[in-house]
């Protein structure tokens, strides 16, 4: 009695089907960038004794500050907007604080958040506000800070780490005072 | 004056009187719907998905009323939009340009018909090819996929 020879394997089977790992390469790729942004979209904003990033702000009037350059000072970053009401609440209070706090070294620097340079100006004007102002070109300064709207408010202390955050405006000058106070305290 | 050529003579008085105030808006200030054809094809970086030739805030306006400014300075359409990604960032444009993960915007759509129709075919294809061959030969099909591969080892070997 012969012996039968053993299956064949099936040439289909054995051969990888290529189309299949490339659709399959592709939609596992799509899902990590998809996922990847989703990450980032919900990080929310910088933490409280994180250090913030660094950036450079050139002013309306041509001059540049990079915060990089301000290590030793506390930083009060200010991002607002001439189209936003709340802004309005705090912008005279800011000032005020600026006044009271400039001769002991705190920096302010007003980030104009989408908007247009005439209003922005008008809006500088109508507040007098004395503060750097500069705006945020390409919005590289909000997306670094992942900032969700207008009025949001840093202090950092001289290391850069970040202080206190507030969002919305501030409800008064004596909430401003004592952010600055906790940041100066923070800083050697 | 026979009423005619009264009626002829005081068109041609409004015609004149209407013609330089006509040419002197073509020239001076640019229409709405010039401003609105580029609006249209940038969107307000603050309220998401609304393009900014119907956006009711006013930011918007604001942006609106920079586009009138820039087109009565002469400029062209490119230059106002390249102006806005400057100042607010590409997410301005109702069109992002294709580069970087941009590409995906523009790849993946057709990609993904032509995948879904690749598939569809196949299928349908597959779906053909049982009916076709239970047509030709009368014979049962077996169900069971290895009796079906053991049936077709011994036609092989017959």
């Amino acid at each position: 009695m012969t012996q039968a020879p053993p299956l064949s394997p099936d040439p289909a089977s054995r051969r990888p089907r290529w189309g299949v790992i490339v659709v399959w390469v592709c939609v596992l790729g799509l899902l990590a960038i998809l996922g990847f942004a989703l990450i980032r979209s919900q990080q929310g904003p910088i933490n409280v004794g994180g250090r913030i990033p660094d950036f450079s702000l050139t002013t309306f009037d041509g001059q540049t500050y990079n915060t990089a350059d301000l290590r030793g000072q506390v930083i009060l970053i200010n991002f607002w907007a001439s189209w936003c009401v709340p802004c309005e609440e705090e912008a005279a209070e800011l000032e005020q604080a600026h006044q009271q706090f400039q001769d002991r070294g705190v920096v302010f620097l007003g980030v104009n958040y989408v908007d247009t340079e005439p209003e922005a100006l008008a809006y500088l004007d109508r507040f007098g506000i004395s503060y750097a102002n500069g705006p945020d070109l390409g919005t590289a300064i909000s997306q670094a800070f992942r900032m969700r709207g207008v009025p949001e408010t840093y202090v950092v202390d001289g290391q850069g780490i970040l202080v206190s955050r507030k969002i919305g405006p501030y409800a008064s000058l004596q909430e401003i005072e004592a952010a600055l106070e906790a940041a100066l305290v923070a800083s050697p | 004056m026979k009423p005619r050529l009264l009626r002829l003579f005081l068109l041609l008085v409004g015609l004149l009187l209407w013609m330089p105030v006509s040419a002197g808006a073509q020239e001076g200030e640019p229409t709405d719907d010039e401003v609105n054809a580029i609006a249209h094809q940038l969107y307000c970086p603050v309220c998401e998905n609304i393009p900014l030739d119907v956006c009711p805030t006013q930011a918007c306006v604001q942006w609106r009323g920079t586009i009138r400014q820039m087109l009565r300075e002469g400029r062209t359409e490119e230059e106002i939009k390249d102006y806005f990604v400057q100042q607010y960032g590409e997410r301005v444009l109702a069109t992002p340009p294709a580069r970087g993960f941009n590409w995906l915007a523009y790849v993946i759509p057709p990609a993904a018909f032509l995948g879904g129709a690749i598939v569809l075919a196949q299928t349908m294809r597959r779906w053909r090819r049982p009916a076709r061959e239970e047509a030709a030969s009368p014979a049962p099909q077996a169900e069971d996929p290895f009796i079906e591969r053991l049936e077709q080892e011994l036609r092989k070997r017959a």
